[in-house]
């Protein structure tokens, strides 16, 4: 944190029966604003001045005891990650009935009665089996669901969300986003939702507060801050949030090229446990896949988590064997060749990974990073450090960023060292396994700019994986939607996002937060 | 679960086989042997030597020796010392309760406040408590425990006499206040490296589990800090920690071989050394399985009580 204060003189008001979205890229000092409203900042982060009011209560000021009190009876919170958010050991009902007897309500049968009927008001199926489930054994979705169900259940009158979506498939997140607007209408609760997703604010939000490196920058009424943003900050961060587009990037091929890339029949099995004593499993991660690449263009791969995409992904860039099925690389089937074989063939093959933060050696120079790789398939090192340099300048980083180490890069930063790292091979096939996934919204802008004009220059072919449909609209020639380790469907943006064909294609487009149904996206 | 166990219990068989080859091998490869203080008396002639290796069955080739043992092995006959002739079982059982009540207790004392401090650590992260435990740790883990046990006797044995300096009780006197008078110095001396070493780890495990999601939960639902901790903190912090504790069943009842020397305290440990030095292969061989069992035993109840309390092994 290099700015003294993580927020700055931040005022609003939420209204009663409202939702109030704060929105802002990271390190914006949203969830900082969130938690301070519970009481639950870290103990080194004090509050300096100001004052937080509910009803009458002063928060700032009150004992500890009083704000416990507040706690869960009157404001509740749900936070981003379901995963974490609940205690690994304890049963579902546990947790639930906890916050009933933390505040003293009701006998022991009378909370497990209320904890079912919070359960079956959150929409989880069998309640009763729920009551008695360890978290682990939940999807995401039911997770957050339980938070929800576990924040409801003093009736608190205010909702703290804390980007409650943002792990979430897209499917789930919709359906969340209508449980928590349903829920709040229903009660009459004042929701404050934080999230970085203008999608879901204009899903959600009733008034908007847009935050920037700890200020507010606008705020308004969520009609006015969508449609007419008066700060350009805000502005720009509308225009950086993808859209759906349904035109096609390329006209389509008219005569027929050899394509770079063509799979036949791709299977991947995992298989664990053991078949002597009876725990085998088996999880058909990659099931029947086949579809060709032609060179320069752009398939795009989408899927839930779960789908097989990531594996897929792996299997073609040999990370990972497959079971069945070909990998014609340039006319050759890779996927039957041995490691040593195929190994003079990983340069042309690269792959730029999800997370800039854990994909590059902390101990290593960004130089280091980027040579080792081709000195080790024999590049002299002087033509390595020359053609590093240079890469690094065209992907918008400047030279002298050799020598430096990863930390010192911003996650924006640190995915342009990954795509040079990538293209120091001169690849012919680039696989970018949710490469924008964890940027911010106008990061993730620039770096979709950045791979289609290295696209244009080297004439490079993409399988860009992604589990978000605006993004893959953006870059791809070609979409494959996956599904359980299959291809429901594929085509240009065109088919996929105005006409679906598959039932599922249709319920991932139907959820994508703050498009307008029915609309003809346009550019 | 019933086939995790079977799993378990299968390679746990193999590991002992491993285990007793390797041990057999080589004991017999150290030059010396059983004999070698015999020949040393200048009445014996090579054919006396001979009679008491046939005597001792230690003529026969070494994988003989080594399947005769492993079959008395298996039906509970683990040989004779060479020493007094008693049976190996015996003579371990004559140690083992010195051990347990000198190991037993200074584990548990070292347990119980090794978690105190850990979690009082973490909660009070970089507080003057902290430091002190930090900087304490480092210098019970970085000085030897004989030193400790040296001063201890010197300090509070010599100088004060409020302490014996040694041995388990006094002979005539078996009341059971002998026993812990004898008892409170060595088990405070074995117990400061561990306090040291557990309070390390309950600390960075404490430290783990304070940031996670569910901690703030359990917060934001208004429970008092005394139940965060209590429930969610130190609940999820001792995962981690009964792996650990499996990992000193070995020690609790295999004994200290250095603190056991200097209090001259009748254990596990001395007992080892003794063999050792007598090469008195039955009963080394004897110990020596006897802390192979306990390590394989020891890392089977932690995962056995792991898979109880975490229901994602559980039920997973």
């Amino acid at each position: 944190m290099e700015r003294a204060h993580a927020v700055q003189n931040i005022s609003f008001d939420l209204m009663p029966g409202q939702i109030l979205c704060i929105i802002g890229e990271s390190g914006s000092g949203k969830s900082v604003t969130a938690n301070a409203v519970m009481g639950l900042l870290p103990r080194i982060i004090r509050i300096e001045g100001g004052s937080i009011v509910m009803d009458e209560t002063d928060v700032l000021s009150a004992a500890p005891e009083t704000l416990r009190g507040l706690r869960g009876r009157a404001v509740a919170m749900i936070f981003q990650d379901p995963l974490s958010a609940l205690n690994p050991l304890m049963t579902v009902g546990d947790q639930i009935t906890e916050v009933m007897m933390a505040h003293g309500v009701g006998t022991p049968a009378d909370r497990k009665q209320r904890a079912i009927d919070l359960l079956t008001e959150v929409g989880l199926p069998d309640p009763e089996l729920m009551y008695h489930q360890y978290p682990f054994r939940l999807s995401g979705g039911q997770r957050q669901r339980v938070m929800i169900a576990m924040a409801l259940t003093l009736e608190p009158s205010i909702l703290i969300a804390d980007e409650p979506t943002t792990a979430l498939d897209v499917t789930t997140q919709a359906q969340i986003l209508d449980l928590i607007r349903d829920i709040q209408r229903r009660k009459g609760m004042s929701v404050m939702f934080i999230t970085h997703d203008f999608g879901v604010v204009a899903e959600i939000a009733d008034s908007v507060v847009v935050m920037e490196k700890g200020h507010i920058v606008e705020q308004g009424s969520a009609d006015k801050v969508l449609k007419s943003p008066e700060h350009p900050y805000t502005q720009r961060l509308i225009a950086a949030v993808p859209h759906l587009t349904g035109a096609d990037r390329h006209p389509p091929l008219t005569e027929t090229v050899a394509p770079v890339l063509k799979v036949e029949g791709l299977m991947k099995t995992y298989a664990s446990g053991s078949k002597i004593f009876g725990s085998y499993r088996e999880v058909k991660a990659v099931q029947d896949v086949s579809f060709e690449l032609a060179p320069g263009r752009t398939l795009g791969v989408v899927g839930e988590s779960g789908s097989g995409k990531s594996s897929l992904g792996r299997l073609l860039v040999k990370l990972m064997e497959s079971d069945g099925g070909k990998i014609l690389f340039e006319g050759t089937d890779i996927a039957a060749m041995k490691e040593a074989e195929f190994r003079s063939l990983r340069p042309k093959i690269q792959m730029i990974f999800q997370d800039p933060f854990a994909s590059l050696n902390p101990r290593a120079t960004i130089g280091h990073i980027l040579t080792v790789g081709p000195v080790a398939h024999g590049m002299p090192y002087a033509e390595a450090r020359e053609a590093a340099k240079e890469l690094l300048t065209h992907v918008g980083l400047d030279a002298g960023a050799f020598g430096r180490y990863p930390h010192e890069f911003s996650g924006g930063q640190r995915q342009r060292v990954g795509i040079a790292r990538a293209l120091m091979f001169k690849p012919k096939l680039l696989v970018a396994d949710e490469s924008v996934s964890a940027l911010d919204v106008s990061i993730q802008a620039q770096i979709l700019k950045l791979l289609d004009q290295v696209q244009q220059e080297t004439g490079v072919s993409m399988i860009f994986i992604t589990h978000d449909l605006r993004v893959a609209s953006q870059i791809c020639d070609e979409i494959a939607v996956m599904q359980k380790g299959r291809v429901v469907e594929s085509g240009p943006p065109s088919r996929i996002f105005l006409d679906p064909q598959s039932s599922y294609t249709r319920e991932l487009v139907a959820a994508i937060p703050g498009e307008e149904r029915g609309a003809k996206p346009s550019h | 679960m019933p086939a995790f166990l079977l799993n378990r219990l299968w390679q746990s068989l193999v590991l002992l086989v491993i285990v007793s080859i390797i041990g057999f091998t080589v004991l017999n490869l150290i030059p010396g042997g059983p004999l070698a203080q015999f020949a040393l008396d200048p009445g014996m002639t090579q054919d006396d030597l001979d009679r008491l290796a046939r005597q001792m069955g230690l003529d026969r080739p070494l994988p003989v020796q080594y399947l005769d043992w492993a079959g008395k092995m298996l039906v509970g006959d683990w040989g004779n010392s060479f020493r007094d002739g008693a049976p190996v079982l015996d003579v371990i059982g004559r140690h083992i309760f010195a051990t347990f009540l000198l190991m037993g207790s200074s584990t548990a004392l070292s347990i119980a406040i090794g978690t105190w401090i850990g979690i009082r650590g973490a909660t009070h992260r970089y507080s003057g408590f902290d430091y002190t435990a930090t900087i304490g740790a480092m210098i019970a883990l970085s000085i030897p425990t004989f030193w400790f046990g040296l001063v201890g006797i010197y300090i509070f044995s010599l100088k004060l006499g409020w302490l014996p300096a040694g041995n388990m009780y006094t002979i005539g006197d078996g009341s059971v206040l002998n026993y812990l008078h004898h008892l409170i110095l060595p088990s405070i001396v074995l117990s400061l490296v561990n306090v040291a070493i557990w309070s390390r780890y309950m600390r960075s495990a404490t430290l783990d589990v304070i940031n996670q999601d569910f901690v703030k939960t359990a917060r934001a639902k208004g429970l008092t800090e005394r139940r965060v901790l209590m429930k969610h903190v130190v609940g999820n912090a001792l995962l981690p920690m009964i792996t650990l504790a499996g990992m000193q069943l070995p020690g609790i009842l295999g004994g200290a071989l250095v603190t056991e020397t200097v209090f001259t305290w009748p254990g596990m440990g001395r007992l080892f050394l003794d063999s050792l030095g007598y090469s008195d292969y039955p009963v080394i061989m004897g110990l020596l399985m006897f802390s192979a069992i306990l390590v394989i035993l020891g890392n089977l109840l932690a995962d056995i009580v792991v898979a109880l309390v975490d229901p994602r092994i559980r039920l997973g």
